[in-house]
C-alpha cells in the first residue's frame, strides 16, 4: 500500500487532512460506491483513477456534500464529519472544482470569485474591496486579468483558473479537481500542473481526477484505483502505466490505438473551398472509403466549425460539399443525413443526446424517419434496432428503457455512435469522440471506427488528444486559425510535427 | 417494494378475487407512478365519503361534462408543453371557432357541417400562425401565443360585435346526450384523449415532440425538421382548441364572445398536474386527462359541499401546487 513516494514529488509526510473509510452509496438499482477508502495528506496530490462509471464522481460528490453516503465515514483532521450540504464541506476547507463550471456567465470575474460573500460596507457591496480581494486571489493562481472582466469573455482555461481562485479564496485546504484538463490544450495543462505543484508545496491536499496517464505520472504522488464502485487499492504514482491500466479495467488492453489500416478506396466526402468568415477559410479536403482522416489543431482553430458546416448544421458562405460526387445542399441537416453524412458532435450532452429519454429513444433518433410509414412509427422495428445496437456496441445499460442520463460517459457516447450507425452513413464526422471517456470505452470506440472503415466507410476525426489522432488516423490534416496548414501521412506524423504546424502562425497572437 | 414479492394466494380459486387483486395492484402501481391518478383516486374517495351524491352515475357524468372542455384544451396543450413550448391562446381560439361556426350558418347561410369545418380551420389557422412565428420568426412561444391570445379574442369580438351568436343544431349536438344519458362532451373527450395518446406514441410527430422537448439541438442534429414539427404541434393545439370551442358552444347553445377566457391557465394546470414538465420532454395524454378530471372533481365536490366559488379558487390553487410538489418530491427520491 504505502510504497515510498518518488523523490521528485513531495512525500506525503504532511498531516492527514482527509480520510475516507468504506464509503458506500446506493441509488435505486445500482450501488455507485461499494466501499471505497483512501486518505489525503497535506502537500499531496492524490489521484483517483478509474473508468467512467467507476464511481469517481459519486465519491467526489460525497466529499463535496452533494450526496450523503449510506455507509462508511469521512474523517477530516481526525474527526468524523457529516457533510449534508456543500456549505458544510466548504466550512471544513473542502473545495471542489467540478467538470461543469459553477460560474455565473453575466457577472465579472471578481463577482464570481467572491460569489455569495462579497465584501460589504453598511450592507452595500464594497466594490473597491471586492476588486482588491479578487485581484489577490487571482494573483495566487497567476492570472493577470482585470477582475472587472465579464467571466464569459474568458476561455475555458482561464475560467478554470477563476474557479480555482474562488476555491482558494475560501481558504480551501483540500482541493478536489474533477477532470480539470479535459478541455485544455497542452500548454494550458502545463500551467495548471505547475499551479497544482505550487499549491502542493504550500501544504494544500489535492484530489485529482484525470484520464490522462501522462499527467498523472507528472503530478501525482499516490493513486487510488476504483473499479465498478469498489476501491481496488492505493499505489504509488511510479507504478508502470500498463499495470495502472490493468488495475483500472481489470484486464490488459493490448493496444491503446488498435487501428487496422486498409488501402483507401474511392473518394467519398469532398469539401472544396469551404469558407465561413471568422471560423474557417478556404478549406478543401477529401475523405476516401476505408480511411480515417484526422483533423488536428489547437482549440479554436476552426475544426468544430468546419465539421458542423460540412454537416449542414451551420452556414457557410463559399465552397461546396459533395458525397460520392453528388453535391450536398448547404445548411440542411436532413439532406446531409440523406446523402450519407453523420455527425457525432463535440458536446454529447448538449448536442448528441436527449438526456431525459431512454436508450432506445436516443438510438432511434436518426432512423426514426426511415422507420415511419404514412406518419406511423414502426416501434417494433426501432426496438429491434435498439437491442441490436446495444449488443453490437457493447453499451452497458440495464435495459433499453433506461434513461440515458444514468449511463456513464463512455456508454453515452456509444449511444450517440449507435444512433448514427443505425442510419448507415457513408462518412461519419467525429468531433472529440472520446472526450471524457475512460480507457476501456475509448478502445471500444476505436474498434468501432475500425469496423466502419473496414466496411468501406470513411471517418473524419477531430480530436485534441494528439496521441489519439496519431494512433487512429491514416492521414492527418492540421488546422490553424481557420486554415489548413499542412498534411501528414501517419508514417511521418509525430506530436512535434503536428504541433509545429498548429502553432506556426498562431504563436505571436495567442495570449494565455 | 411490495411488487417484488410473489402475490400471496389466500383463496384457492384463481377466479374473481385474483382479478380484483390484480386490478387493485395495477391501480396502485399506476397511482404510484402517476401522482395525478393517486390524487384523483384520493379526491374521489374523500368526496364519496363526504357526499352521498358524488358517486351517482348522473353526478360522475356531470364531472365528465365539466371536465371535457378543459380536458380537450389541455390535450392540445400537452403536445406543446412536451415539446418545451407553451400555448396561451387556446381559450381565445376556442371562442373564435364557436363564433366563426355560428356566423357561417346564421349570417352567411352555409350548411352547418361546412360551417363546423370552417370553424375547425380557423382554429388550425390560428395555431399555424403561432407556429410560424415560433418556428421561423424565432419568437419565444410565450410571446407568440400571448399575441395570438389577444388577436383571436379581438377577432372574436370584431366578428360577433360583442354579442352572442346563435348556434345551429349540429353544434348544439356537441352539448347533448346520446340515448338520453351519454353526454357527447365526455365521448369527445375520451376520443380525443385516445387520439392524442396515439399521436404521441405511434406517430413520427409524436416521437419528434418528445425529442424536441428533451433536447432541441440534438433533435435538429439528428435530422428532425424542428421547424416543421413545431408548425404541426401548434397546428394540433389550435385544432384541439377548436373542438373544445365547439363542445363549449354546444353546451351553452350559443357562441359567447367572452367564452373560455382564462381557460388556458386551467389547461396548463391540467397538463402539469398530469405529470408533464414545463421544461419539456415529459408528459402523457392519459396524465393530462387525469389532471383535467382532478380539477373537475374538486369543482364538483366543492359545489356538492356548498363551498363558495371564491374558496374553490383557493383550493384549486393549493391542489395545483400540491400535485406538482408531490411529483417533484417523488422524482427527487428516485
Amino acid at each position: 500500500m504505502n510504497e515510498p513516494a518518488r523523490e521528485k514529488t513531495s512525500p506525503h509526510t504532511g498531516v492527514e487532512l482527509l480520510r475516507v473509510e468504506g464509503l458506500v452509496k446506493r441509488f435505486p438499482g445500482v450501488t455507485a460506491l461499494g466501499g471505497v477508502s483512501f486518505d489525503l495528506h497535506a502537500g499531496e496530490v492524490h489521484v483517483l483513477l478509474g473508468e467512467n462509471g467507476a464511481g469517481k464522481s459519486t465519491l467526489i460528490k460525497c466529499l463535496a456534500g452533494v450526496y450523503q453516503p449510506d455507509e462508511g465515514q469521512v474523517v477530516v483532521d481526525g474527526h468524523p464529519v457529516t457533510l449534508n450540504t456543500t456549505r458544510d464541506a466548504e466550512a471544513l476547507g473542502i473545495a471542489t472544482i467540478h467538470q461543469e463550471f459553477n460560474l455565473v456567465p453575466g457577472l465579472s470575474v471578481a463577482e464570481n470569485v467572491l460569489l455569495g460573500r462579497p465584501p460589504r460596507r453598511f450592507g452595500i457591496v464594497d466594490r473597491q474591496a471586492m476588486y482588491a480581494q479578487a485581484g489577490a486571489a487571482l494573483a495566487r493562481v497567476g492570472l493577470t486579468i482585470d477582475p472587472r472582466t465579464p467571466v464569459d469573455t474568458l476561455g475555458v482555461a482561464r475560467q478554470q483558473l477563476v474557479e480555482i481562485a474562488k476555491a482558494l479564496s475560501l481558504d480551501a485546504r483540500i482541493l478536489i479537481l474533477d477532470e480539470p484538463t479535459a478541455t485544455l490544450t497542452d500548454d494550458e495543462v502545463d500551467r495548471l500542473l505547475a499551479l497544482m505543484t505550487e499549491l502542493r508545496s504550500a501544504g494544500v491536499g489535492l484530489v485529482f481526477i484525470s484520464h490522462h496517464l501522462e499527467e498523472i505520472k507528472r503530478i501525482g504522488d499516490r493513486i487510488t484505483i476504483l473499479r465498478d464502485g469498489v476501491g481496488i487499492g492505493t499505489v504509488s504514482a511510479a507504478t508502470p502505466r500498463d499495470e495502472l491500466v490493468r488495475l483500472m479495467v481489470g484486464r490488459a488492453i493490448a493496444s491503446q490505438y488498435p487501428r487496422v489500416r486498409t488501402a483507401p478506396g474511392e473518394d467519398l466526402l469532398q469539401i472544396s473551398g469551404l469558407s465561413s468568415p471568422g471560423s474557417f477559410e478556404d478549406i478543401s479536403l477529401t475523405v476516401r472509403a476505408g480511411e480515417v482522416v484526422g483533423l488536428a489543431g489547437l482549440v479554436g482553430a476552426g475544426r468544430t466549425e468546419l465539421l458542423r458546416a460540412a454537416f449542414g448544421a451551420d452556414r457557410y458562405t463559399a465552397g461546396s460539399v459533395s458525397l460520392r460526387g453528388t453535391p450536398v445542399a448547404r445548411h440542411d441537416v436532413r439532406t446531409s443525413i440523406h446523402a450519407g453524412l453523420g455527425l457525432v458532435p463535440e458536446d454529447r450532452k448538449a448536442q448528441g443526446l436527449v438526456l431525459g429519454a431512454s436508450v432506445a429513444e436516443n438510438l432511434s433518433l436518426v432512423s426514426l424517419r426511415a422507420a415511419t410509414r404514412l406518419g406511423l412509427v414502426d416501434r417494433a422495428r426501432l426496438e429491434r434496432g435498439a437491442h441490436r445496437a446495444v449488443a453490437d456496441l457493447g453499451i452497458r445499460t440495464p435495459s433499453i428503457r433506461t434513461t440515458v442520463r444514468n449511463l456513464s460517459g463512455g456508454n453515452q457516447q456509444k449511444v450517440v455512435m449507435g444512433k448514427w450507425l443505425s442510419a448507415d452513413p457513408a462518412v461519419l464526422l467525429l468531433d472529440e469522440p472520446t472526450r471524457g471517456v475512460d480507457v476501456g470505452a475509448k478502445v471500444e470506440i476505436y474498434q468501432l471506427i475500425n469496423e466502419l472503415t473496414a466496411s468501406g466507410r470513411g471517418v473524419l476525426l477531430v480530436s485534441s488528444d494528439l496521441p489519439e489522432v496519431l494512433g487512429m488516423s491514416d492521414r492527418i490534416l492540421v488546422m490553424a486559425h481557420g486554415r489548413l496548414v499542412g498534411e501528414l501521412t501517419h508514417e511521418e506524423a509525430t506530436q512535434d510535427a503536428i504541433m509545429a504546424l498548429a502553432v506556426k502562425e498562431v504563436e505571436s497572437s495567442r495570449a494565455l | 417494494m411490495p411488487s417484488d414479492a410473489p402475490p400471496i394466494r389466500t383463496s384457492p380459486r384463481p377466479g374473481e378475487q385474483t382479478n380484483a387483486q390484480r386490478l387493485t395492484e395495477r391501480l396502485r402501481s399506476a397511482a404510484s407512478r402517476n401522482g395525478a391518478l393517486g390524487a384523483l383516486l384520493l379526491l374521489g374517495a374523500a368526496m364519496a365519503l363526504l357526499s352521498p351524491v358524488f358517486l351517482s352515475t348522473q353526478n360522475l357524468l356531470n364531472v365528465g361534462v365539466q371536465a371535457a372542455v378543459i380536458a380537450i384544451l389541455a390535450l392540445g396543450q400537452t403536445f406543446v408543453i412536451i415539446s418545451g413550448g407553451i400555448d396561451l391562446s387556446v381559450g381565445s381560439v376556442a371562442a373564435l371557432t364557436a363564433i366563426v361556426t355560428g356566423l357561417m350558418v346564421a349570417d352567411v347561410g352555409l350548411p352547418p357541417l361546412l360551417a363546423i369545418l370552417l370553424g375547425l380551420a380557423a382554429g388550425l389557422a390560428s395555431g399555424l400562425v403561432s407556429g410560424v412565428l415560433i418556428a421561423y420568426g424565432r419568437l419565444p412561444a410565450f410571446i407568440a401565443t400571448l399575441a395570438m391570445l389577444s388577436i383571436a379574442r379581438g377577432l372574436t369580438l370584431v366578428l360577433s360585435g360583442g354579442v352572442p351568436v346563435a348556434q345551429p343544431a349540429a353544434v348544439t349536438w356537441f352539448g347533448s346526450s346520446l340515448w338520453g344519458w351519454l353526454p357527447v362532451p365526455v365521448l369527445v373527450m375520451v376520443a380525443l384523449g385516445l387520439l392524442a395518446a396515439f399521436i404521441l406514441n405511434r406517430t413520427y410527430t409524436g416521437r419528434a415532440i418528445y425529442a424536441i422537448g428533451g433536447n432541441e439541438e440534438a433533435a435538429r442534429l439528428s435530422g428532425i425538421n424542428v421547424g416543421r414539427q413545431k408548425l404541426i404541434i401548434y397546428g394540433l393545439a389550435g385544432t384541439f382548441s377548436a373542438v373544445a370551442g365547439l363542445v363549449l358552444a354546444g353546451r351553452l347553445a350559443s357562441g359567447q364572445p367572452q367564452a373560455a377566457a382564462g381557460y388556458e391557465l386551467d389547461a396548463i394546470a391540467a397538463v402539469v398536474i398530469g405529470g408533464a414538465s414545463l421544461a419539456g420532454g415529459q408528459g402523457r395524454a392519459f396524465g393530462t386527462l387525469v389532471g383535467a378530471l382532478v380539477l373537475a372533481v374538486i369543482r364538483n365536490g366543492l359545489n356538492l359541499l356548498n363551498v363558495s366559488s371564491f374558496w374553490q379558487q383557493v383550493v384549486i390553487g393549493a391542489v395545483i401546487a400540491l400535485a406538482v410538489l408531490s411529483d417533484t418530491l417523488r422524482k427527487r427520491r428516485n
